[in-house]
C-alpha cells in the first residue's frame, strides 16, 4: 500500500467515526465534536495530497487546511452558543427529547 | 508506512473512537484531544508543521476548552441515568460502516498503488506568510470578516434574551 493510500483511508475512517458519532450520540455537544472530527478528516486529506501531489511548491493543500480550520473554528463557536441558547429554552441538550422547534 | 505513522494513527483513531464512544462527556473530550494531538502528530510528518501547530493552537486549545465549557454550563455530565446513545443507533452505525465500506473501496481501486514517494517539501512559515499576504490575500481578509462575524454572532446567540414589558 503506498503512502497515500494509507492516509486516505485513515481519513476515511476518521470521517466515519466522525459520522458514526453524529448519527448516534444524544447530547448535542458531542454531535457538534463528531462534525468537527469529519472537517479533521478532510484536512488530513488535503495535507496527504499536497504531500503527494505532483506540485507542492504551490502550498494550496496547505492553504485550503488553514482556511478549512478557521471556518471550523467559527462554525464550533456559533455551534456552541446555539446549544447554549438551546439549552436555556428546553433545560436539556438531549436529541431526542429536543423534537420541537418551538421554543 | 513507517512505524511512526501507524503510532500517529493509532492515537487518532483510538482517542477519536473513545471520544465517540464513552459515557461522560467529559471523558470524551479528553480522549477527542488526545485523538486530535494525534492528528497533529500526522500533519507535522507530512511536512505540514505550520497546519499541524495551527491544529494544536485551535483544536486541542480552544474548541476541546469550548467544548468542556459548554459541557459544564449545560450540565450534561452529571446524567448516567440517561443512555448515551440515541434509539436509532443501530441504523446510525450501519450508515456509517456502509460509508467507510465505500470509502475504502474507492480508495483502494482507484488510485494506482505506486511507491514512489516525491521528496518532502521543505514549506517555511515565511513561505506560507508570503503567499497568504500575495496570492491568497482576498481569502484571507474574507475569512477575518467571517470570523469577526461568527464572534460576535456566537456572543449575541449565546446573551440570555431580555424580554422587553411595554
Amino acid at each position: 500500500m503506498s503512502p497515500l493510500n494509507a492516509y486516505l483511508l485513515l481519513s476515511a475512517l476518521l470521517f466515519s467515526i466522525g459520522l458514526a458519532g453524529v448519527l448516534t450520540r444524544r447530547n448535542a455537544i458531542l454531535v457538534l465534536i463528531g462534525i468537527e472530527l469529519m472537517l479533521n478528516a478532510a484536512n488530513l486529506n488535503f495535507i496527504a495530497f499536497w504531500r503527494y501531489g505532483p506540485n507542492p511548491a504551490a502550498l494550496t493543500g496547505i492553504m485550503f487546511a488553514i482556511f478549512s480550520i478557521a471556518i471550523a473554528a467559527a462554525e464550533a463557536a456559533v455551534g456552541l452558543g446555539i446549544i447554549l441558547a438551546v439549552y436555556r429554552h428546553t433545560k436539556t441538550t438531549d436529541l431526542d427529547q429536543l423534537n420541537s422547534m418551538k421554543g | 508506512m513507517t512505524l511512526f505513522f501507524l503510532i500517529a494513527a493509532a492515537l487518532t483513531i483510538v482517542g477519536t473512537a473513545a471520544a465517540m464512544s464513552l459515557r461522560n462527556p467529559i471523558h470524551c473530550i479528553l480522549s477527542l484531544t488526545l485523538g486530535l494531538v494525534g492528528l497533529a502528530v500526522l500533519y507535522l510528518q507530512l511536512g505540514a508543521q505550520f497546519v499541524g501547530f495551527t491544529q494544536v493552537l485551535v483544536y486541542v486549545g480552544a474548541v476541546a476548552i469550548l467544548a468542556v465549557f459548554a459541557i459544564m454550563m449545560t450540565r450534561s455530565a452529571g446524567s448516567p441515568q440517561q443512555p448515551a446513545f440515541s434509539r436509532s443507533w443501530l441504523s446510525g452505525s450501519a450508515v456509517a460502516v456502509v460509508v467507510f465500506a465505500v470509502l475504502a473501496w474507492a480508495i483502494s481501486s482507484a488510485l494506482p498503488s505506486t511507491k514512489i514517494v516525491p521528496p518532502q517539501p521543505a514549506v517555511s512559515v515565511n513561505q506560507i506568510g508570503d503567499a497568504l499576504m500575495h496570492k491568497f490575500a482576498l481569502p484571507l481578509e474574507i475569512i477575518g470578516l467571517l470570523l469577526t462575524a461568527a464572534l460576535i454572532g456566537a456572543v449575541i446567540v449565546a446573551m440570555p434574551e431580555r424580554r422587553e414589558t411595554p
